[in-house]
């Protein structure tokens, strides 16, 4: 027992020294984020990179982002608030002023990940963006679908996006503490990491970042408020994480953030 | 007659020696007897044994009944308390349950127990009354476990009722899609008594239920030649890798927890119940498995690191990666199989049966729970929801959490030192005919 004690002191102690890391080495931004939405950096770590999002920076090309995602993608009656939106204008703000950058949204509601992955070869030849951030895994976990199942159809719907050209990043689920007990998570979260590293692309741990948020009290993601401002808020930072997220794992210089 | 048995029996000092001993009251024995506990091959009964004392290996041997395996109700306690925390919603206590050090979790020990006391239990049984009344035996237990199940079922819908009503957060508007089988209850309910609709954390259960159905066959293949049983097990969870075999669910998927498979936790239990734990233990106190067992646990502990310190991952070779992942809790990965077997070889070499400190004061919550370990089960999912309710609805901070773990757990101790109690005022009052048959508590569990 005293070795458990000691490990989880020792893991903490990771947890609580990897923020305060984090603060001295934070890049400047046009706009300073709110506190509440502090992550610790690394839950914004990745070791797969973006390599045809620096490609295009780097050649000046228009920077075509497409989110392929659910309900939990926008905000009901609030679309310029949510995150997809969110983070095109932070990534306005931290590239140059000269560089386009567009993000489109495909909401595919109530589908499966194989469902969804069904729709890829054609989705991709009417657009052909830069970078496809695909977040899933509600709907499967809330339909208890196979773990097996929807790892395979993940794994299909990844190698279908890059077939297509695409640099990816898949993000996970929501973190829903009310429905904690009723949905599980945690299958389809350790399968998404799984296809995530075989396939070597980031994954966007939403889940652990809105957790982290609600542990340390920044969102009190239990509210049973009806309005649409903690959605608003939570979709702000969910917004400004992403693009620093990508801009992280694109490996962008901070020199060329400056021009 | 009073006999201390485990002077007789081999391989005292270090081995996985899990047989029930101590002074009991037992009818006079042969010799044969006395040297490998009782035992129901007649072949071996028959053999001047005095003379060749291991050369003549029982079909099964029996532990007596007498002093309980205190070992087995620790660390199914424990594993009840484990199975608490981890059904609370994450906090500082899950850094303290296994899973985050290794590959397998609370629910092999539980499992493994289950079919190690039920096999203990009802083997008993089925030598002294037959076939038929330990089957009927068992299904008496099944149907406590199935009512049990449907208990928690029902606990189950007025939480996620209550929820549904109360709760219309717009960030969470996807996620309330849970809601929606409240839409057919007809299909719902009947679906879940069927036990194909399971909500979460109600697997282990019906998962159970499906087990002690089988016992029956399994003791009583058992009897018969306890190592082409575990040998037939092992056939079963191939075949299922192979051909996958599974239990369907409602409304989409499969069972959470493949009996095909777990079931040979179960089976793997019950032999070594059954005299495989002792037949075992030159192997099991040889330094070579330790050794093996330690670098086993070690190397999974690195791999769960990487988990959560993703920086860790890139040390890890890719083709081990690729061969490695998933690690299949559906169906009971070899690498979480084998995860168990290294903790269980440690643990009973350095926790001897005989250790002190089980009689410790300190320990006593613990064994409590795992003495009666359905009820406990239960409750702990009832406060499992609870808990979370309360989190929910009143303050969601650390503290809270924290004094939420800590009074499940007591509440917990509470209750099972109250059924013990109990039980012991109505065994000294009722029937002193129902002495050591062996009664439901020890094989209980869910």
């Amino acid at each position: 027992m005293k070795a458990k004690v000691l490990l989880s002191l020792i893991l903490l102690c990771g947890g609580l020294a990897a923020p305060a890391a984090r603060a001295g080495d934070a890049a400047p931004a046009a706009s300073p984020p709110p506190a509440s939405c502090e992550v610790p950096a690394y839950l914004l770590t990745s070791e797969s990179p973006l390599p045809k999002v620096a490609d295009a920076i780097r050649a000046g090309k228009p920077l075509e982002i497409l989110v392929i995602g659910s309900r939990s993608t926008t905000i009901p009656a609030s679309e310029n608030s949510s995150y997809p939106a969110r983070m095109e204008a932070i990534l306005k703000e931290k590239l140059p002023p000269s560089e386009v950058v567009r993000v489109s949204v495909e909401i595919q509601s109530k589908k499966t990940a194989e469902e969804t992955a069904s729709t890829f070869v054609k989705l991709m030849e009417a657009k052909t963006p830069t970078l496809v951030v695909w977040q899933t895994g509600t709907v499967d976990a809330i339909r208890a679908s196979d773990p097996d199942e929807f790892r395979s159809a993940v794994t299909e719907g990844v190698a279908a996006l890059q077939n297509a050209g695409a640099d990816v990043v898949l993000m996970n689920l929501q973190y829903s503490p009310r429905t904690e007990t009723m949905i599980s998570a945690q299958p389809f979260l350790d399968n998404m990491r799984v296809v995530a590293q075989e396939h070597g692309i980031p994954l966007f741990d939403r889940f652990a970042i809105m957790r982290q948020w609600s542990d340390q009290g920044q969102f009190d993601l239990f509210s049973p408020s009806r309005g649409p401002d903690l959605a608003k808020q939570v979709h702000d930072c969910l917004g400004r994480a992403l693009a620093q997220f990508v801009f992280d794992a694109a490996r962008l210089e901070p020199a060329q953030q400056q021009n | 007659m009073i006999r201390p048995l485990c002077e007789t029996t081999a391989g005292s000092l270090h081995s996985f020696n899990v047989a029930i001993c101590g002074r009991v009251f037992e009818p006079p024995m042969t010799i044969a007897d006395r040297v490998t506990g009782s035992t129901i091959a007649g072949a071996a009964e028959a053999r001047p044994a005095g003379t060749r004392p291991r050369t003549a290996v029982p079909a099964i041997t029996l532990p007596a009944i007498g002093e309980r395996e205190l070992r087995l109700d620790l660390f199914r306690g424990l594993a009840l308390w484990l199975i608490f925390i981890d059904h609370l919603p994450p906090s500082l206590l899950t850094w303290f349950t296994i899973r985050n050090y290794g590959f397998s979790d609370a629910t092999e020990i539980f499992i493994f127990i289950s079919g190690y006391t039920a096999a203990f239990v009802y083997g008993r049984a089925m030598l002294e009354s037959g076939v038929v009344i330990a089957t009927a035996r068992i299904l008496r237990r099944v149907w406590q476990i199935y009512v049990a199940h449907v208990f928690l079922f029902t606990i189950f819908l007025a939480e996620i009722s209550y929820v549904a009503t109360r709760f219309e957060n717009p960030l969470y508007t996807e996620e309330m899609g849970i809601m929606d089988f409240l839409k057919q209850p007809d299909v719902t309910i009947v679906q879940a008594l069927l036990l194909r609709f399971r909500p979460v954390n109600m697997d282990v259960l019906p998962l159970y239920i499906v087990l002690m159905l089988a016992l029956p066959l399994i003791l009583w293949s058992m009897k018969w030649r306890p190592d082409v049983t575990l040998g037939l097990s092992v056939v079963l969870y191939a075949v299922t890798w192979e051909y996958d075999l599974y239990l369907s669910a409602y409304p989409n998927g499969f069972w959470a927890f493949n009996p095909f498979a777990w079931q040979l936790l179960f089976v793997f239990g019950a032999w070594c119940a059954l005299g495989g734990a002792r037949r075992m233990s030159r192997i099991l106190s040889s330094r070579v498995t330790m050794w093996m067992a330690i670098a086993y646990l070690a190397a999974s502990f690195y791999v769960t690191l990487t988990w959560y310190v993703p920086q860790l991952s890139q040390f890890m070779p890719k083709l081990i990666e690729q061969w490695m992942y998933p690690i299949d809790k559906t169906n009971l990965d070899v690498l979480r199989f084998t995860h168990f077997l290294a903790l269980a070889a440690l643990t009973v070499r350095f926790l001897p049966r005989d250790w002190p400190g089980l009689k410790s004061p300190w320990l006593r919550p613990l064994i409590l729970c795992g003495q009666h370990s359905l009820e406990i089960f239960c409750l702990g999912v009832f406060l499992a929801f609870a808990g979370h309710f309360i989190l929910a609805e009143v303050s969601g901070g650390a503290a809270m959490h924290a004094l939420i773990s800590l009074s499940g757990v007591l509440i917990m101790w509470g209750v099972a030192w109250v059924i013990s109690w109990y039980k012991r005022v109505a065994d000294k009052s009722g029937a002193k005919t129902k002495n050591a048959v062996g009664n439901a508590d020890l094989a209980g569990g869910g």
